[in-house]
């Protein structure tokens, strides 16, 4: 088995006083599609932001093709939030702009810009201000962005929670294109349609632990953990006494 | 109110003779207040947007200072430059009270802190919505600045335009480091006290006038170009 490009053990995080992940252990794998699942306030964003960097842990440990992370796994990393953050600049700006703050040089970032551009069909929209584009417009240039870094790893934050059927699918179609390129996806949904389409394996939270794991789509179809099932089956479920 | 009517008539046929003492004092005014604008923003934007963008140790005392530094008296101000100007004082040497160039540092004084101070917040909303995305992309801290500089750009000219505001309006300081000397230092507001005080109130008229048709003007470009921007959702 391929050594895992992100791992985490015993991952913890408090705040508030109350401990909001709680020994997460996880590998992610070259290429690997993983959906992150949960109820709302599981710890699904919490814990894309900890495993991408952007918050600290309180304990546990999280490693980069087996070492701390650095400037290397920040460079083959991206993410994309819930809301697109879009910078109040045209859209081809802003493509140029991330592949700037990644170090590419003019000339590679005009190219790589442009080739962003058609992949995400916003070539016709690239003089426009980013943040007058659709929603769906929107957050497909995020999608576009993030992967013009040539990330290895994406990571992807409910990233159709706010879009109609139509833009969901495209912005999807632009996720499995990225994956159908090597690269590893990490995807918190709360559609399981989604889940079933964009991943191959199922991590299941509940009240910051992880509740259940597995293949997808089995691991949806029978789930083994009373907080996985309670969801499935549309049921409240109290989560465990933390 | 004759007397204020005749007064503003004349006042009003100087400006249209394009008087030369109106030309020059306007001249001086503008490039005194130009001047000091330029070099407050020049030390107010980047320290402001510092303080915004950025957590370290005594950030919060940072805060409270630059906008407790807003209110500062112009007359103290002025105070202050005269003393480090003056021949006894540390600068003293560079010769440059009762030049326009000490009005500029007096102003600049004055201003810096309007424009820090607000330069501060505006950034620190922006930053608030970009911080996650920047850390994202591994943004180091001189590139988030310039990019959250660029990006509140348009706002930012309205902080520009308090410090305009501000420096145009300003008599205290001016006074006391210019000495409000004729063809030399003497600028608008400076100059309508002097007339207003000596009974000339045709030119102290004239120059309110100018002030205020400036004062209106700069307001203007500067509000329709925010507009426009918020249109283009730049704002």
């Amino acid at each position: 088995m391929a050594e895992p490009l992100l791992s985490a053990s015993g991952l913890c995080f408090e705040a508030g006083g109350g401990r909001l992940i709680d020994g997460v252990d996880l590998a992610i794998r070259p290429g690997a599609r993983v959906a992150v699942m949960g109820a709302n306030g599981a710890g699904k964003s919490l814990l894309l932001r900890l495993l991408h960097g952007l918050i600290r842990p309180s304990a546990g440990e999280i490693l980069w093709r087996g070492r701390p992370p650095g400037r290397e796994a920040r460079q083959a990393q991206a993410m994309v939030f819930q809301r697109p953050v879009l910078l109040r600049r045209s859209v081809r700006a802003n493509l140029r702009f991330a592949l700037a703050a990644r170090g590419a040089g003019r000339a590679d970032r005009i190219a790589r810009a442009e080739q962003a551009l058609v992949r995400a069909r916003l070539d016709r929209l690239a003089q426009r201000p980013a943040r007058l584009l659709s929603a769906g417009e929107q957050q497909r240039l995020a999608v576009a962005r993030a992967l013009a870094c040539a990330p290895r790893l994406l990571f992807l934050d409910e990233p159709t929670a706010s879009l109609d059927p139509a833009s969901a699918l495209a912005v999807e179609a632009l996720i499995r294109d990225a994956h159908a390129d090597g690269v590893a996806i990490v995807l918190v949904t709360h559609d399981a349609g989604q889940a079933r389409r964009l991943g191959d394996e199922l991590v299941f939270l509940d009240a910051g632990r992880v509740a259940e794991t597995g293949a997808l789509p089995g691991a949806l179809e029978a789930p083994r953990s009373e907080a996985a099932r309670a969801w499935v089956e549309g049921r409240l479920h109290t989560g465990p006494a933390r | 109110m004759d007397g204020f009517w005749g007064a503003l008539a004349r006042a009003v046929g100087l400006i249209l003779a394009w008087d030369a003492e109106l030309i020059e004092i306007i001249g001086l005014s503008l490039r005194v207040t130009l001047s000091a604008v330029a070099a407050a923003c020049l030390i107010g934007l980047p320290l402001g947007a510092a303080v915004g963008a950025f957590r370290f140790p005594g950030r919060i005392a940072a805060t409270v200072a630059l906008n407790a530094l807003m209110g500062l008296p112009p007359v103290v101000v002025g105070l202050m430059v005269y003393l480090t100007l003056s021949a006894s004082g540390p600068l003293g040497v560079l010769g440059l009270l009762y030049t326009p160039a000490a009005m500029i540092v007096a102003q600049t004084v004055l201003v810096a802190p309007i424009v820090a101070a607000l330069t501060r917040q505006v950034v620190e909303e922006l930053d608030r919505e970009y911080a996650e995305q920047f850390a994202s992309l591994g943004l180091g801290p001189l590139g988030r600045v310039r990019a959250l500089l660029w990006d509140a750009r348009y706002a930012l000219l309205t902080v520009a335009l308090a410090g305009f505001g501000r420096a145009t309006a300003e008599v205290g300081a001016v006074m006391i480091v210019g000495g409000n000397i004729d063809h030399a230092t003497r600028v608008m507001t400076t100059a309508i006290a002097l007339e207003t005080s000596k009974g000339n109130l045709e030119l102290a008229l004239a120059l309110g006038v100018v002030l205020i048709a400036i004062a209106v003007a700069v307001t203007g470009t500067v509000m329709t170009l925010r507009a426009s921007a918020v249109r283009m959702a730049y704002g």
